[in-house]
């Protein structure tokens, strides 16, 4: 920046300030290396607990918790393993729910975002708010009607009902995000394929599909993640034929809670799906989280 | 001649509108599934919540069920648990939004210079928010803050502060730091996507017109910022709003009532005291605040849409 600043001044302006700049040059440098260095404390200070809880799933069960705390040690996968073992089925029923759950919402949601960007509906932008405003209120205000509905519908802890709402929270953001992909496929693409003649089916098949993939893909990342790391519906509605990881993390909130090894590693695992989905959304999780409204 | 050209340009005009009537019906046949499954998830239940707050109406006495006006309304602003539940909402949505915010505002502004390691810090900045929050808060609760053995005082024995019981004695700050903590990234995020949309050249512009960094950051990036900080503060409410998953985990909503918010208020009285007619009135309640929040994110979220062109596609 500095070098073109020089080149646009006359050249006396520049022999007159050469050693200033330089100087200036010097702090400026000295002040990157500070900044670069505080960014890297506080961003390792936001990560430490993530760290801190992997770390202490490989300690023995006698070095966890510990006064001074050990950094040294001989590390051990016995926790993982019987946090592995302990977690199964609510893993497996995690994985069930978030996966049908996300599939009934990508097929729900991309027909819909079609409508309401590619072929609009003409009152596409009140069908926007309402999907939006749907993703704005509580599921506080929802949860008593859902449990007696599901109560009597003898749905409570079975997997369908968890997949239903998961399902239902997620597709007002799917509908957004996919329409913010939609919106970027070009026009003259679809103008061409319909000159063609090409049928809907396959205007979708050939055309817009293969485009808007990543988006497909970065959706489902998000409705995974949300979806993976529920609580408040999957605590009340389920307690063991259905109940998924965060459930089961509740039983160390007291008792087992002594255990931190085996706590850490079984939080660890807990994590592990959507830290990776996460960090491979990494540059569409902020349209995701806003829900298309920023890139 | 002259009628029978008339006809014909009405039969066509009928014609016309007659397809496009029945081109709107075909092009609202994808939609339909997607808003008759949202109708059905998310706005019956909350027909029903309100439909339940009108009633006196316990799971453990399904005979004594009966209509009672607003009569769950009064007793609950009369409880001064849930009284003290509303301000505790309010606190514990408000100082963790606006914190998060402020630090989420420097990291952003720290991600978007150069810097060593900038995809890895990226990388790592976000996991609190991705770390499922259950897990946190057990890792917070034990690990980190646990009187005897917690890391925090650890590192703060040898100012004198060695002993402190965060959890029980500071809980609002506990919950306030957690969240604090998960939603940080979240503004990150938002706020780094904000400044890396400034157009490159008139902020290098500007520095070459003279304008000093601060100048440059307060009459440019700040007013530029101000609308991702809206979007941040109204996301960012709307779910710190429905804060449960810490509160449970932690500290149970106490010490006393200290951490009460209302969703946990709720999950006690219909999941602990089955009172399902009170429970529906706190749900209602949630609503409405979140309704006034959500009328500034609409308001929000639309100017930031309005951005994105619809052009020569209607």
């Amino acid at each position: 920046m500095s070098a073109s600043t020089t080149l646009t001044r006359p050249p006396d302006a520049a022999s007159v300030r050469r050693t200033p700049t330089r100087r200036r040059n010097a702090r400026r440098g000295m002040n990157s290396v500070l900044l670069g260095l505080l960014t890297w404390v506080i961003v390792l200070l936001f990560f430490f607990p993530v760290l801190w809880m992997a770390v202490t799933g490989f300690k023995p069960e006698s070095a966890a918790a510990t006064n001074p705390p050990k950094f040294v040690f001989h590390p051990t996968l016995t926790n993982y393993q019987s946090a592995l073992s302990k977690a199964g089925p609510y893993l497996t029923h995690s994985i069930i729910i978030v996966v049908v759950s996300t599939l009934i919402v990508l097929a729900l949601a991309l027909p819909a975002a079609y409508a309401l960007s590619i072929a609009p509906v003409r009152k596409w932008r009140d069908a926007l708010f309402f999907f939006i405003s749907t993703k704005m209120l509580p599921v506080a205000g929802a949860i008593i009607p859902l449990y007696i509905i599901a109560r009597n519908l003898h749905l409570i802890d079975t997997l369908p009902v968890l997949i239903i709402l998961y399902a239902g929270l997620n597709l007002p953001i799917a509908v957004w995000m996919l329409r913010s992909f939609l919106l970027e496929v070009p026009v003259a693409i679809l103008e061409a394929a319909h000159v063609d003649g090409a049928t809907f089916f396959r205007q979708l098949r050939s055309v817009i599909l293969p485009l808007i993939a990543p988006g497909m893909a970065a959706t489902a990342l998000i409705c995974f993640i949300f979806a993976w790391n529920e609580f408040f519906l999957a605590v009340n509605l389920t307690t063991t034929n259905a109940a998924t990881v965060p459930v089961y993390l509740v039983s160390f909130q007291t008792g087992e809670g002594q255990f931190w090894a085996h706590l850490c590693a079984g939080a660890t695992l807990a994590c592990l799906p959507v830290l990776i989905a996460g960090w491979a959304a990494q540059d569409k999780l902020v349209r995701g989280l806003t829900m298309g409204a920023v890139k | 001649m002259a009628a029978i050209a008339d006809t014909g340009a009405d039969s066509a005009v009928v014609w016309d509108r007659k397809r496009a009537r029945h081109r709107n019906r075909i092009r609202r046949l994808p939609l339909l599934p997607a808003l008759l499954f949202t109708i059905l998830v998310t706005q019956i239940p909350f027909v029903l919540t309100i439909w339940y707050s009108l009633q006196s109406y316990n799971l453990f006495e399904p005979f004594a069920r009966h209509f009672t006006g607003l009569h769950n309304y009064a007793l609950i602003f009369k409880d001064s648990i849930f009284r003290g539940a509303l301000v505790n909402t309010v606190i514990l949505t408000l100082v963790p939004v606006v914190l998060s915010l402020l630090l989420g505002l420097g990291i952003a502004i720290l991600l978007d210079r150069k810097v060593f390691g900038r995809g890895l810090l990226r990388t790592l900045i976000i996991s609190p928010f991705l770390v499922m929050p259950a897990a946190a808060a057990l890792v917070w609760k034990f690990t980190l803050l646990d009187t005897q053995f917690g890391i925090l005082n650890w590192v703060l024995s040898p100012f004198g502060a060695g002993h402190t019981d965060w959890i029980n004695g500071h809980a609002k700050w506990t919950i306030i730091t957690v969240l604090t903590w998960q939603w940080t990234p979240f503004m990150v995020l938002i706020l780094l996507a904000g400044l890396q949309s400034q157009p490159g050249d008139v902020l290098e512009a500007a520095r070459v017109d003279g304008a000093g960094a601060w100048q440059v950051f307060r009459t440019m990036t700040l007013p530029h910022l101000r609308q991702y900080m809206e979007l941040g503060i109204v996301l960012g409410s709307i779910y710190i709003v429905q804060a449960f998953d810490a509160i449970f985990m932690i500290t149970s909503g106490g010490p006393g009532q200290q951490t009460t918010n209302i969703p946990y208020y709720l999950y006690e009285t219909a999941f602990r005291g089955f009172d399902i007619g009170r429970a529906s009135a706190m749900g209602v309640v949630v609503v409405v605040i979140t309704i006034i929040i959500a009328t500034f994110a609409l308001r929000t979220v639309s100017g930031l849409f309005s951005e994105q062109g619809m052009e020569g596609r209607l």
